[in-house]
């Protein structure tokens, strides 16, 4: 190989290679959260994948093995007693390997609101979760409005959020 | 053997630098990969015996006693 195609070739793997590592965004606030039809997830009560649009959703991402995950659950069914009569959507996903695992800490745990599972881990890619659990708040026209990642006993902030979207919607 | 021209060093350096081999994105395990990693096997304090065996030890050996451990599971959540 000439040393002008020897260049050539080492620039066009270094803008391959900085193409692929930098092509993957996570979601944030502003960007719009990706459809959950798509991504093929089963609802672990045996109903429809719920839209999010016309409703602000709060979309929690948790996994059985995640203990910060379990030690939520009570929080969000709080939040949701609390808010879904003002129209407060919850959809909690679960990103487990094992369907029988996720079935098994849905209903240990009965949660009031809406549980999916992400059996093939094709949302929590495309959104990208930084950690578990994290949950993203969705205003009805889809967008990302807050981002609540972990879980440390206190949903103060998110509350504050929640209450500030629902009072932007009435 | 051929000499390596230093401006070809170069670009493969900086080629390797600035490439995704040089992020963490690449190697680092995904927050919704972890499962293996909060199994209860993979708890380094998952045997008393072993516990207290590895405590005497390190008490034997630095005058030392607890302070060892953290909370989590190992899962990396949070």
């Amino acid at each position: 190989m000439s040393p002008l195609k020897s260049v050539q070739f080492l620039l066009l793997a270094l803008g391959a290679l900085s193409a692929a590592a930098f092509a993957r965004a996570d979601v944030k606030v502003g960007d719009t959260f990706p459809a959950l039809a798509p991504a093929q997830l089963v609802n672990l009560g045996g109903g429809d994948v719920p839209a999010l649009s016309s409703k602000v959703t709060l979309v929690d991402f948790w996994a059985s093995w995640c203990a910060p995950c379990k030690a939520s659950f009570p929080a969000m069914a709080k939040l949701y007693g609390e808010y879904s009569g003002r129209g407060l959507q919850i959809v909690a996903v679960s990103i487990d390997e094992k369907p029988a695992a996720a079935v098994a800490f849905w209903k240990k745990m009965a949660p009031p609101f809406i549980a999916l599972h992400d059996r093939e881990q094709k949302l929590v890619q495309e959104v990208g979760v930084p950690t578990m659990p994290t949950s993203y708040l969705v205003d009805q026209s889809g967008r990302v409005r807050y981002v609540h990642a972990g879980f440390h006993g206190d949903l103060a902030d998110l509350r504050k959020e929640i209450e500030s979207l629902l009072a932007e919607k009435s | 053997m051929k000499r390596v021209r230093p401006v070809l060093l170069v670009l493969g350096l900086l080629a390797v630098g600035l490439s995704g081999c040089a992020t963490t994105e690449l190697v680092r395990v995904k927050p919704w990969q972890r499962a293996t990693l909060a199994d209860y096997t993979m708890r380094p304090d998952r045997d008393p015996l072993n516990t207290a065996m590895a405590e005497h030890i390190y008490f034997s050996r630095e005058t030392a006693t607890g302070g060892r451990g953290v909370g989590g599971s190992g899962c990396g959540c949070n």
